[in-house]
């Protein structure tokens, strides 16, 4: 059997995970001055993009493709920083694989709305080409000229997910053994308003930090960027290793949820009693939430429970934030105080993920400890 | 790898046919399904052309056994329709039998219905009917395939451009090779909407005159619509089940071009390494690849690029080869998927589908493809059709290639 490993991390978010470095050894404290908003819309903090992007190009770019290089470049200086420099140096993974939810909406939007004022005429490509759902993995592999597998997974709340399976995949038949893996997603204008209309959003601003304790329907917007270098290959530096990820679709009943948990922990030998901590995607609608309750309290009745959403809002790659604060815990062995709904653990050595998507898509993501 | 990765079933709508048999009818007939715009509605109807599938959205409710009221996108009913065809053709009758997965591909998603929406959205962001909108997302077009084919377990779609679709193959052949799932649907839907049309010509890579793919004078591509899908099926499942095996998924290989957004470099970098993995993982001497469906969009940053590649990789024995995007059009996210039953069509009805509207080789390549009038001569060049290379390149650089092959149970093979 292949092991993974999460040996490189670098996220752009609504904390200051790209300011500090993004990875790059955590300290014990990476989340002791967290950002707290008054809002409804969290916006990512924009990192210094001329670090990672030619400046010319910048111009032309739109957020999600900034957002997106900037966090996997920071990955790949992270990695690059755990490997030997006279040994391989990790320049190229052998593959780019991607996950966004709604992809490239700013460009989608701009150019749609020029389409429909002008009434198809006088249109120029730039927008369009942009517009594309794998744009952020081509320049990905534009900037690293990097001419290997690449890959982007567009559905929902699994998108990340999709593309950590991939990964996987290639990599327990051979076919791979490193991978620059990745979810994207931006939050525009036009999005969040008709997402308000969808009553996705809670219609009033609360303090973000509160999330869970404010019982107005809907959750807060959030995006992010979060790239993980995985490498079948333990160093030094690595964060945790991946033990699996598995999605599935629409369960009739909770029950199957239990289910597909058993079946998924005992694939590596485990059972509920040896995690030590689930990361669970509570997001402070009462609709979506009691879900997680029902299943928590059922099958995690004793075990340690935190949540991110208050970080990074809510948005379809959420869980890759979540697997970078999953990577830093098992690393420092620190349970951040603001993620903490009862009492941590000791230890930690198994982290479970689990997140659903408005009920229709649900997945867990299970880390180990190195 | 050991495992093998059988075709069992296959279904498509595009241009050229609502089912299968109807596309290979129109393939045999040289039958063309580009043409002025009859369903789309754009200021380009009667300038530039497109190869629409002939039913208009109510009829593929209609068609797909969906209430009138439904808002299910073009994208949704085009998939539904092809993945349903797919499945009844592999006679499966019971889908969660086996470990079973559907994986999508798509472009546009829901945008056909979306820009009804934003028209209005953008007068007024109170307006606009939400359920215009609510299956915009490319998941959503999968989700709905899922649902009417009853597939509880794996999901996902990708979205690569216009090779979305042989990837969407790729990751369902690598699932079953590891063990993880028995059975997958693979394939891809996107319907033509004004978006991509504009999209297109904001780059002026449509032709007027409809594609002329690897002609001297070509002057872009023609866009289509459609979707198709494959049943993807285990070794274990076939000798259970003893099923009919239509076709055999015996290599592929993604690169990335890595040299321009949307323009591909000129030396075919990208295609060159597609199909060198794919050669690769079949264990299939060059000159064992006998008919190739080439990309072949007509663009003339396309034909030069994948022509270079094809001459770079094969040498001065370039296969049989033809692009049929003169009948489909380019169906973009569905290109892999429609492609790749053509090239099954042409394995199992021992085929060579002409390139239409050819008659100027290219001046910067030595190669020419197979053109009305030449399929027979190809053919018996040949002897036999066992192994068909299949090319889908796209934006971002994306470039797959695919190798499906005739199921032999001695299947020839030289050491790799």
């Amino acid at each position: 059997m292949i092991r993974v490993f999460i040996n490189g991390l670098g996220n752009v978010s609504p904390q200051e995970t790209a300011l500090s470095g993004g990875g790059v050894s955590p300290s014990p404290a990476f989340m002791d001055t967290p950002r707290c908003y008054e809002t409804n819309r969290m916006k990512c903090i924009d990192p210094d993009y001329k670090a990672f992007i030619p400046a010319e190009q910048i111009r032309r770019m739109s957020r999600i493709i900034k957002m997106g290089i900037a966090a996997a470049r920071l990955c790949m200086n992270d990695a690059a920083a755990g490997h030997d420099p006279a040994l391989q140096n990790p320049a190229n993974p052998d593959a780019i694989i991607t996950g966004t939810g709604l992809g490239c909406l700013e460009d989608t939007e701009k150019f749609l709305t020029s389409m429909i004022k002008n009434r198809e005429e006088f249109l120029t490509p730039t927008s369009f080409i942009q517009s594309t759902h794998n744009t952020v993995a081509g320049q990905i592999a534009l900037l690293l000229k990097c001419h290997n597998y690449n890959f982007t997974y567009v559905h929902r709340g699994i998108s990340f997910e999709s593309a950590l399976i991939d990964a996987m995949t290639q990599m327990q038949s051979g076919e791979i053994t490193s991978a620059l893996a990745g979810g994207t997603d931006e939050l525009t204008s036009g999005s969040f308003e008709i997402m308000s209309r969808l009553g996705y959003w809670k219609k009033k601003p609360i303090s973000t930090l509160g999330l869970l304790d404010d019982h107005q329907r809907g959750t807060i917007a959030g995006e992010g960027a979060s790239f993980f270098y995985l490498e079948n290959e333990q160093r030094d530096s690595s964060y945790a290793e991946l033990k699996g990820v598995t999605t599935f679709r629409k369960p009739a009943l909770n029950l199957e949820i239990s289910i597909r948990l058993h079946k998924f922990l005992a694939r590596h030998d485990l059972v509920a009693g040896n995690i030590d901590l689930v990361l669970a995607g509570l997001n402070g609608d009462p609709r979506s939430d009691r879900l997680y309750r029902d299943f928590l309290g059922s099958d995690f009745p004793n075990t340690p429970v935190a949540c991110f959403k208050h970080l990074c809002g809510d948005y379809s790659t959420a869980t890759a934030f979540a697997m970078w604060l999953a990577s830093m815990m098992l690393k420092s062995q620190t349970v951040p105080e603001v993620i903490r709904l009862n009492q941590p653990p000791d230890h930690l050595r198994y982290i479970l993920i689990y997140n659903h998507f408005r009920n229709n898509n649900h997945a867990f993501i299970l880390l180990s400890q190195i | 790898m050991s495992k093998r990765v059988y075709i069992t079933g296959i279904g498509i709508i595009c241009a050229i046919g609502n089912n299968v048999a109807e596309t290979f009818d129109s393939l045999l007939a040289c039958r063309t399904g580009i043409g002025e715009i009859t369903l789309l509605k754009s200021i380009h109807k009667g300038i530039i052309p497109l190869a629409e599938v002939k039913k208009s959205t109510r009829e593929l409710l209609e068609l797909t056994g969906n209430p009138e009221s439904n808002s299910f996108t073009r994208t949704t009913l085009l998939g539904m329709h092809a993945a349903k065809e797919a499945v009844d053709s592999a006679g499966i009758s019971e889908i969660n039998q086996y470990q079973t997965g559907l994986i999508s591909a798509t472009t546009v998603g829901g945008m056909d219905r979306s820009e009804k929406f934003y028209a209005d959205f953008l007068e007024n962001p109170g307006k606009g009917r939400l359920r215009d909108v609510v299956n915009h997302d490319c998941g959503d077009s999968t989700e709905r395939i899922a649902g009417y084919l009853g597939i509880s377990g794996f999901v996902t779609t990708i979205s690569t451009a216009c090779s979305s679709s042989v990837n969407a193959i790729m990751l369902g052949a690598n699932l079953i090779k590891t063990g993880q799932l028995d059975r997958v649907i693979a394939g891809g839907t996107d319907s033509v909407t004004a978006f991509t049309l504009n999209g297109f010509n904001t780059l002026m890579i449509l032709d007027k005159s409809g594609c002329h793919p690897f002609d001297e004078n070509r002057a872009g591509l023609t866009l289509g619509e459609g979707a198709a899908f494959l049943v993807l099926e285990s070794e274990e499942i076939v000798q259970k089940e003893n099923k009919f095996i239509i076709a055999e998924v015996s290599g592929y290989g993604n690169a990335n071009d890595a040299f321009h957004q949307t323009a591909s470099s000129p030396d075919g970098t990208g295609a060159f390494l597609a199909m060198s993995k794919a050669l690769k993982m079949s264990c299939l001497a060059h000159d064992q690849v006998d008919y190739i469906n080439v990309h072949g969009t007509g663009t003339i940053n396309n034909d030069l690029s994948e022509g270079a590649a094809l001459e770079r990789i094969f040498g001065e024995q370039v296969p049989p080869f033809s692009s049929t995007k003169g009948f489909t059009g380019h169906t973009l996210g569905a290109a892999g998927a429609v492609e790749a039953v053509i090239s099954i069509l042409a394995i199992n009805h021992q085929m060579i589908f002409p390139n239409l509207n050819f008659t100027t080789p290219m001046k910067e390549l030595h190669i020419r493809p197979v053109s009305i009038g030449e399929t027979e001569d190809a053919l018996s060049r040949r002897g036999k059709i066992s192994h068909v290379m299949s090319n889908s390149f796209g934006f971002g650089g994306n470039n797959s290639s695919i190798i499906l092959s005739s199921h032999t149970p001695e299947k020839e093979q030289s050491n790799p």
